[in-house]
């Protein structure tokens, strides 16, 4: 008996599942970062298992691709969370309302 | 039958580790966490025939990627001061409520529409990956070089100290 492949989709959905959860309900802007790399790294879950799926390298070129924005948005996304602690002293998000009239 | 095992120990590990990045209150846990569901991932990434991508998930997050997470939380050291535990509100179980309900229906879909479909042939490994890379997708991997070079440009003027030298 051999794997089946959409066992890979279900886990990819549930790990976005909690991503989301993450993204959504906490409130310190470093996890909600930790839970978008979460949701990004399941949908590259899903690009992989269709590109054994479909026997088409495209998906893991694209996974590449992925990769490369994952890295340049943390790195932005952190510049910026150091940026906001450096004015503010903190990251919560709850505090951090300068943006709202 | 061994792949189904392994298959097994590394999706529970990574939904354990994945929860508990989302629940625990100390973000330095929290990254440390994600480590270990990276890890699973690229574990499964190798039952899916795709050893390069497990490389580089390694390399480029854990490696790369968690360490500058880690090393702006050690930097600025807001572990303690946002140690606060988060309350469950109404707005918690609501999220649950519509997320679960929406990515219920998603994870039937994709079950329904892709179970009892057998993979076509072999993928082949870095070589077609690389030919790929550098003929049908020239022009999108040299404008990831560029937006590799913007986002370094924009980090560091986003921390450096300009404005108040010049005030």
């Amino acid at each position: 008996m051999s794997l089946p492949i959409s066992w890979f989709f279900v886990l990819a959905i549930g790990l976005f599942f909690l991503g989301t959860i993450g993204a959504l309900t906490r409130r310190n802007g470093i996890t909600i970062f930790l839970s978008i790399e979460l949701m990004l790294n399941s949908v590259n879950l899903i690009l992989v298992a269709y590109s054994r799926l479909l026997g088409d390298l495209s998906g893991q070129v694209i996974v590449f691709f992925a990769f490369a924005v994952a890295a340049a948005e943390a790195a932005v996304g952190l510049a910026i969370f150091v940026t906001i602690y450096r004015h503010h002293r903190t990251i919560d998000l709850n505090r951090i309302n300068f943006l709202r009239w | 039958m061994i792949e189904i095992i392994v298959f097994a120990i590394f999706a529970v590990l990574a939904l354990v580790s994945a929860l508990v990045v989302i629940t625990h209150p100390d973000p330095v846990k929290s990254t440390m966490s994600l480590v270990l569901t990276f890890f699973s991932v690229a574990v499964l990434y190798v039952l899916l025939h795709a050893p390069f991508i497990a490389t580089l998930q390694v390399l480029v997050y854990t490696g790369a990627i968690l360490v500058l997470f880690l090393f702006v939380l050690m930097l600025l050291n807001i572990s303690r001061e946002t140690h606060r535990e988060d309350k469950a509100t109404a707005q918690t179980w609501l999220t649950l409520l519509g997320a679960g309900f929406f990515f219920g229906l998603l994870a039937l879909y994709f079950y329904r529409s892709t179970s009892g479909l057998e993979p076509v042939g072999d993928l082949g490994g870095i070589h077609e990956l690389s030919v790929l890379l550098f003929s049908r997708y020239l022009i999108t991997f040299e404008m990831i070089g560029v937006l590799l070079l913007a986002a370094v440009v924009g980090a560091s003027y986003l921390t450096s100290r300009l404005e108040e030298k010049n005030s």
